[in-house]
């Protein structure tokens, strides 16, 4: 399988690289460290940021993709916050949305929380997991290049992709989006939809 | 006396927790998807929703979302409308208990939702692991601040369901339609 000689990749250089010209990407980021990721990026109104409700991100990145099935949907993560609802994966491994690609940046830890160890740590694989639940494109990405391929495919809406991307265990300078979880949820609404948002 | 026996035998198909084919109200909470342009129908396994169930899979206009936990069911309904699309949420009342933290994300964003559950633990209920959560899910919808709209007269089935769509897509609100044990039968395993 994959071997562990490669430096851990840096949180904000991945998601960085991910959300570069994102064209008519949607995202969706889990709770924590993965919100902050996404706004040093830059506030997207089409970022959702789900700011609480731990384990909801990849099932809201489904109901997206089900209802946009022209636009690429990207869920942005934890590994803490995927095991928190690992069910998820079965549900969304029946349905597979061509167009949805989950990114899940795994420290091995709940760096939000002091650090106590997550489960893949000790040697649960979520791309395996994933793999088992009729996602056949799921795997563990370990360099920067395995990231700008995945960047470029997810824009391809061919198959749902499930990365589980290995990076360092350190905190990076806090940035936060709006908190206001309406306003993010009418901004994303009226950003994609124009005036049917308020029919 | 053959009515009887038909009742009987229906009771005891129920019993094995086989969809009760001759009660019609699901076909009303199925035309008011389709009149209030429901698009996305997320459920888990339930024998009371079982006609509605298989009635919106039958339905290629829309998508179904089998899901292994009620919780799952919270993150698609807010994504679908995020995306543009009205759903609805099918589960039994132990399931309301399941999603408490999750009903933060409907209520912080206020998001419209209408949640369809049929209830347990309620009118004759038998077996008694049932009853605590049965008896708990209205307040669970209060304690997140969701209003609850109580069905029990199948007669009433469709414009329950239009004042529910009404205040979820009108009123802005997540709402809980809640669907009697009387309207669906309590299992008595045959004793």
């Amino acid at each position: 399988m994959e071997n562990n000689t490669h430096p851990l990749l840096d949180r904000r250089e991945v998601v960085a690289a991910l959300l570069h010209e994102r064209k008519d990407l949607l995202v969706v980021t889990g709770l924590g460290s993965t919100v902050w990721d996404c706004a040093a990026v830059g506030d997207h109104p089409l970022t959702f940021p789900v700011w609480g409700a731990m384990g909801a991100a990849s099932t809201t990145g489904l109901g997206l993709a089900l209802a946009q099935p022209d636009r690429p949907v990207l869920v942005v993560t934890g590994d803490g916050e995927l095991l928190m609802q690992l069910g998820a994966l079965a549900t969304i491994g029946i349905q597979r949305p061509r167009n949805l690609t989950i990114c899940v940046l795994d420290n091995e830890i709940y760096l939000e929380t002091g650090g106590q160890p997550t489960h893949t740590g000790s040697g649960v694989s979520l791309a395996a997991v994933a793999a088992a639940c009729g996602i056949e494109s799921a795997f563990i990405a370990r360099t920067m290049a395995d990231v700008h391929v995945l960047q470029g495919r997810l824009h391809t809406k061919q198959e749902t992709i499930f990365a589980q991307i290995k990076i360092a265990a350190t905190r990076a300078p806090l940035v936060m989006p709006p908190r206001d979880g309406s306003h993010l949820k009418d901004r994303f609404r009226a950003e994609l939809l124009g005036e049917l948002a308020y029919q | 006396m053959e009515g009887s026996v038909k009742d009987k035998a229906q009771d005891a198909v129920r019993d094995l927790g086989m969809p009760d084919e001759t009660k019609t109200w699901p076909d009303d909470i199925y035309r008011s998807f389709k009149k209030n342009n429901v698009r996305q129908v997320c459920y888990v396994p339930d024998g009371g929703h079982a006609r509605l169930i298989s009635q919106c899979i039958a339905d290629h206009e829309l998508i179904t979302t089998s899901l292994t936990t009620e919780e799952e069911g919270i993150g698609v309904i807010a994504g679908a409308w995020l995306g543009g699309q009205r759903s609805a949420l099918l589960m039994q009342s132990s399931g309301v208990g399941n999603c408490v933290n999750l009903f933060s994300l409907l209520a912080a964003c206020t998001f419209p939702a209408v949640i369809v559950v049929t209830m347990r633990g309620q009118w004759g209920e038998y077996v008694p692991w049932q009853i605590p959560m049965g008896q708990a899910t209205r307040g669970c919808f209060e304690l997140m601040g969701f209003p609850i709209i109580e069905m029990d007269d199948a007669k009433a089935a469709e414009e329950t369901m239009q004042a529910a769509f009404q205040m979820a897509y009108g009123g802005g609100k997540s709402v809980g339609v809640l669907i009697s044990q009387r309207m669906i039968g309590a299992k008595t395993f045959s004793k």
